[in-house]
């Protein structure tokens, strides 16, 4: 099987010209770029060509991939300096005549060559309030009771379509300049996250405090570099950073809300409770089904 | 126990050796392009917009010339140095010099704190980052949460104002179709000034503070169908934000040049009247 899946790649290397990749190889000890010179078929990826340099001439080169679509979020490089995935990024897209340079992810750990240690990301997720449905009414409880509207769904549905690449976070000059603000910044991906719970419709957390005092929202500054990078094509910065910024406006730097506040004696915590308290169409009838409270943020590997 | 506390116990832990090499970028394409361009053209809008605040004349084309025109830069005229016909009254008697001045600091203030202009000018004059994956030219960094840049959130009072100065300049292009001597008519300043007004608006509906206000606070938008609609109508606007950016500072420079041409004889205002 292995031994077919060698042959396959030399033989369908036999059409097309030569190209130079300079691969980063080496580890947390060190390492540098070695350059490889193999053929590239038309039509191919930057995967396809890491896959037959280990076919054919690095096979201890570490390289993380999995669908090899777009889809999975695991081969995410830097691709002649951009952050991109190697399943996505066309040969014919990139100049030709030079070394095609393959770096990891800047902003993560290295393991090997190619392989980040992305779990900061992970932990960052657990810091993301999971969501919080408010209690449901008595009609909701019945089969089909509770339906959300489309229009509903579409707004929080863009962000779903993010499979945890990473890109948005390595490309981000607030940690990736910056490792000290990793503590204190939750970073695009997460800014979508929290956004996409923000504007459910059932959620019940406010959120803007949290964005604004541990989350590090106010330290984007709209650069939109994850936008950019973004393989699912997500708005990151338009839809879901500048709408979330907003809205910490309206609950901090807003002065005429905040005289509301004084004038009407409403401190800031009986304003979130009221804005909650609002989202509630009828009557409590249960307390919140802990089994759909507190669901743990999906991470994908 | 809220959701909310549950998220506060899990500390992020640094660590680890970052791979790949020490350089500032491995970007092998034209990066600086962007970067060369902005900072290009907001040298020049300002350093014209500077020199045509402070010149103090040539901002108005009046009945002697059987037109009523006025520089977006100088309307509206308030102070008692205003060129008679310019100003519907001298409400501000104490001012000096150049009216200009008491008028440019909204526009400036709405296009300083805008969410296009800051990625701008962060990438092209701060240089953070001057591009994507290209390094921050920085040591440390605290983007828009300390003091001054905080000040970065008011730019929805910056937006109110904007629209008070859109209003005015629609009026002043509606105002243009006047001839005076002649009766109404139709001329290029006052294509010009309708052109201005128009770019103006677009500007400031496509911002996303307007976006935000008019439906994107909104928690649910099927218990709102009003205000979705009227951000479901701005969205696409939003999305040329950056183009409408550009544009409406362009023409305001150029229907300033064009008033002011027209002011000084250098040039006639060609048109008809009814």
């Amino acid at each position: 099987m292995a031994d077919e899946i060698v042959r396959q790649y030399v033989d369908s290397a036999s059409t097309t010209g030569n190209v130079t990749m300079s691969v980063w190889r080496g580890d947390a000890g060190g390492g540098g770029f070695v350059e490889y010179e193999l053929e590239a078929k038309e039509g191919e990826v930057v995967l396809d060509v890491i896959h037959r340099m280990q076919a054919t001439q690095a096979p201890d080169l570490a390289c993380r991939w999995n669908c090899k679509a777009g889809k999975c979020g695991s081969c995410s490089a830097e691709i002649n300096g951009k952050p991109a995935l190697m399943c996505m990024t066309r040969m014919e897209t990139l100049p030709t005549g030079e070394p095609i340079t393959v770096a990891p992810l800047k902003t993560f750990p290295i393991i090997r060559d190619l392989v980040t240690d992305v779990s900061y990301n992970y932990e960052v997720a657990k810091r993301i309030p999971s969501f919080n449905p408010r209690p449901k009414t008595n009609d909701e409880l019945k089969a089909g009771g509770y339906r959300m509207a489309q229009i509903d769904v579409e707004r929080s549905q863009e962000f779903r379509k993010c499979i945890e690449c990473f890109l948005c976070q390595d490309v981000c000059h607030v940690i990736r300049d910056h490792e000290e603000n990793k503590t204190t910044f939750a970073g695009p991906r997460f800014f979508a996250r929290s956004a996409e719970l923000e504007m459910h419709p059932l959620d019940v957390t406010d959120r803007r405090a949290i964005l604004r005092e541990e989350q590090g929202l106010g330290m984007c500054n709209i650069t939109k570099c994850c936008t950019e990078v973004c393989p699912e094509h997500i708005k990151i910065t338009d839809n879901a950073i500048i709408p979330l910024k907003e809205r910490v406006v309206d609950a901090s730097y807003d002065p005429v809300a905040w005289l509301g506040r004084k004038i009407l004696r409403r401190t800031k915590a009986s304003a979130t409770e009221a804005r909650a308290t609002s989202l509630v169409s009828g009557p409590p009838a249960v307390q919140p089904d802990t089994a759909v409270r507190g669901i743990p943020t999906a991470v994908a590997e | 126990m809220t959701t909310l506390e549950d998220a506060k116990v899990t500390p992020v832990v640094l660590g680890g050796v970052r791979g790949g090499p020490s350089v500032p970028t491995l970007r092998k394409d034209r990066w600086w392009i962007q970067p060369v361009f902005t900072v290009s053209v907001l040298a020049a809008f300002v350093a014209y917009a500077t020199w045509a605040a402070f010149v103090n004349n040539n901002y108005f084309v009046g009945a002697a010339q059987h037109r009523d025109l006025i520089s977006p830069f100088y309307s509206p005229c308030l102070t008692a140095t205003c060129v008679p016909g310019s100003h519907p009254g001298s409400i501000i008697t104490w001012w000096t010099i150049s009216p200009a001045l008491l008028i440019l600091i909204f526009p400036l203030g709405f296009r300083l704190t805008c969410y296009y202009y800051r990625k701008a000018y962060y990438r092209s004059f701060w240089w953070a980052p001057p591009a994507c994956a290209v390094s921050d030219a920085h040591g440390s960094y605290s983007g828009e949460s300390k003091f001054p840049l905080f000040f970065q959130n008011i730019h929805r009072y910056f937006f109110y104002a904007g629209l008070v100065f859109n209003t005015i300049l629609t009026i002043d292009a509606i105002v243009a179709f006047r001839q005076p001597g002649d009766g109404l008519g139709f001329s290029v300043g006052t294509a010009v000034l309708l052109i201005n007004a128009t770019l103006l608006w677009l500007y400031s509906l496509s911002c996303h503070a307007c976006r935000h206000l008019c439906g994107g606070g909104v928690k649910q938008f099927s218990a709102a169908p009003i205000r979705h609609r009227i951000w479901k109508t701005l969205t696409p606007l939003n999305a040329k934000h950056m183009v409408f950016a550009w544009m409406s500072l362009v023409f305001v420079a150029l229907t300033d040049v064009y008033v002011r041409l027209v002011a000084s004889g250098a040039i006639h205002d060609y048109g008809f009247h009814f």
